[in-house]
């Protein structure tokens, strides 16, 4: 069986979020980048269900949309345990754009299982995935929290508005995964890292896209009126603002 | 034209958010001139259905075939396809929930048409389609500009609210074309509790951290939740502790809630958590550290222990309802 993950380059998650040029772009100095911490987990998964069912799993591995900055990102994912890395060289211009050049180079090759991330934590899409299982008409799996493959047959469970589903799907498929899916995500050993350098890391070339969507700017969330302390020893004091002045119960 | 959408229910009753899609798509025809349509796919009674009617919606079409009965990413996709191409909609809505991200994606891609999600306003302007979306988790919004003539949005769940508009609707069964093709995922068991408020749907949530110590102190939490009406939550590592279950994690990777009243009992305010709170229309913070950053993100706040101003806070609201 052969798995495919789908990597987005992403700032740190405690990144201090500016801009530049007007608003117009993301100020990426100073930034450090990872990998999306859905797909570090999706991968993680991976490597578990690898190391549980010797022989079941052949392949891992993971593409990435981006210019060539983000080859250390891919380097990453190689060192965690990934077998192979894949770079379609293109700046990453909107979700429909990106899933199109994935769709490009899946169509070529067979794999049985594509894991996506529910999002990507510097644009919040949700996009790629679905986008992806759509232009390859394959089922896809979203909320993803648990995946298994047990005697060639996945499980997949996904999470809905106040509970979860036990879902069973036809390979191949694309589950696109979320919290649960793997506890902490695994980190590079010596080994690995050294390992990493040798491992293949192909790049190709876009093909021809669109994109359906243009961000023109951004804008930081209003600073916050300063938060009204209210003495501990007069809680009473708290409720009745709320009720009187907040007007929330 | 008309503007479509695509409507959740919970056992028959409509989810709070159906009522604030179709509040959110009244105010998008209007600035298009042309009327909202609601697709509910389901087993709902036609009075509930009706409701829709209230907030705007000029027609109502109901599928209730049975193999749609379990959430299939293909053939929902299929389904909801035909009712834009029937309506002629240039605008389909669906909630930034665990279903409108599983198809929203894939009916643009169906459709051609350019996907915003997590969607914060109506469109500034119509020529361009512009909307403003979260971005780097609720850390900066964005402009931006969806260049297809058919535009889908996701809007982020209790940003907007729900207006009443009423209008009298037209129920219209719908029976959209199925391939069998299209199911090739099956759902096999459903666990989901019923009978409890879903802490996406709550307009008051109660929300404990690590500085609670540890579940046994969980009882005041709880009850002040039952006491306004409201759903009880949980920062991440206590979730990881299995202090409480997982569906209460809030924050960038667990739910993202946007009620009128947050209460911060023992969370420091990491910014992961308040990616995930930070929408709440007022947040009320108790911790005992006057330093917490979660108190530059709060509207109200005690510098204090919890297990001390919980219970006084339980009797003093219990005072002001009682009049
Ligand atoms: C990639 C990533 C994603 C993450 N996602 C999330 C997420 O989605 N949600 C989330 O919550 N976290 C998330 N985290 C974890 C986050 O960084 C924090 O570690 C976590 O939110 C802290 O939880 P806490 O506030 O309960 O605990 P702590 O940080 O330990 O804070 C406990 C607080 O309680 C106070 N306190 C102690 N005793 C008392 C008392 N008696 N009375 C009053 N106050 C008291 C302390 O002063 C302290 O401020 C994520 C982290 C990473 C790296
Ligand atoms: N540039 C990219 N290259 C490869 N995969 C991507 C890229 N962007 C997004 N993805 C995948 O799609 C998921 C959701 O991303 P998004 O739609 O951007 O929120 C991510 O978790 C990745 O699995």
């Amino acid at each position: 069986m052969k798995i495919l993950i789908c990597i987005s380059n992403v700032p740190d998650t405690t990144t201090k979020i500016k801009f530049v040029n007007n608003n117009t772009a993301f100020d990426t100095a100073g930034v450090q980048w990872i990998i999306n911490p859905w797909d570090e987990l999706a991968l993680t998964r991976a490597l578990d269900i690898k190391d549980a069912q010797a022989g079941t799993i052949e392949n891992i591995t993971v593409i990435n949309v981006g210019l060539h900055d983000t080859e250390p990102t891919i380097r990453k994912a190689l060192a965690i345990g990934a077998d192979k890395g894949i770079r379609i060289n293109a700046d990453p211009k909107d979700a429909f754009f990106v899933a199109s050049q994935l769709a490009e180079v899946i169509r070529k090759e067979n794999f049985d299982i594509i894991m996506c991330g529910i999002e990507s934590s510097d644009y919040n899409g949700c996009n790629v995935g679905g986008m992806l299982s759509e232009l390859l008409e394959m089922p896809s799996v979203s909320s993803v929290s648990f995946l298994d493959i047990q005697g060639g047959q996945v499980s997949v469970t996904r999470e809905i508005d106040g509970g979860q589903e036990t879902v069973a799907t036809q390979m191949p498929f694309i589950a696109i995964v979320q919290k649960g899916i793997a506890k902490e995500p695994r980190i590079p050993s010596m080994r690995g890292i050294m390992g990493a350098r040798t491992k293949p890391l192909q790049v190709t070339e876009p093909a021809p896209a669109d994109s359906l969507t243009e961000f023109l700017g951004y804008e930081l969330p209003k600073p916050k009126a300063a938060c009204k302390k209210v003495d501990p020893d007069n809680v009473k004091e708290l409720a009745l603002l709320l009720h009187n002045e907040a007007k929330v119960i | 034209m008309s503007v479509l959408v695509y409507t959740e229910n919970w056992d028959g009753k409509f989810k709070k958010l159906s009522f604030e899609l179709i509040s959110f798509a009244n105010e998008i025809a209007k600035k298009l001139n042309t009327s909202v349509v609601a697709l509910s796919i389901g087993k709902v009674e036609d009075d509930e259905l009706k409701k829709l009617g209230n907030y705007g919606a000029a027609k109502i079409l109901s599928v209730t075939n049975d193999k749609l009965a379990g959430l299939n990413n293909q053939a929902f996709t299929s389904v909801i396809a035909q009712a834009v191409a029937k309506e002629n909609s240039t605008v389909i809505l669906f909630a930034h929930n665990n279903t409108g991200k599983a198809i929203a994606p894939r009916l643009s891609v169906r459709l051609k048409a350019g996907l915003a999600t997590g969607v914060t306003s109506v469109p500034s302007d119509t020529e361009p389609f512009t909307v403003t979306k979260k971005t780097f988790t609720a850390k900066a919004y964005a402009n931006v500009v969806i260049k297809s003539p058919v535009r889908i949005l996701t809007l982020l769940q209790n940003v907007f609210g729900i207006f009443e508009s009423p209008v009298s609707a037209t129920i219209e069964p719908f029976n959209p074309e199925l391939k069998e093709t299209e199911f090739k995922t099956e759902v096999k068991e459903i666990n989901k509790v019923t009978g409890k408020l879903l802490l996406t749907d709550a307009e008051i949530v109660v929300s404990g951290g690590r500085g609670m110590k540890g579940p046994e102190n969980w009882g005041p939490i709880e009850e002040l939740a039952t006491l306004l009406g409201g759903a009880t939550a949980c920062s991440r590592p206590v979730s990881d502790e299995g202090w409480r279950p997982h569906s209460e994690h809030t924050g960038q990777t667990g739910k993202i809630i946007a009620p009128d009243l947050y209460f911060a009992f023992g969370i420091s305010g990491a910014i992961q958590h308040l990616g995930g709170i930070s929408g709440s229309k007022c947040i009320v913070a108790v911790n005992k550290d006057p330093d917490a950053p979660i108190f530059e993100a709060a509207d109200y706040g005690i510098v204090g222990d919890a297990m001390k101003v919980l219970p006084e806070l339980i009797s003093a609201i219990k005072e002001i309802k009682a009049g």
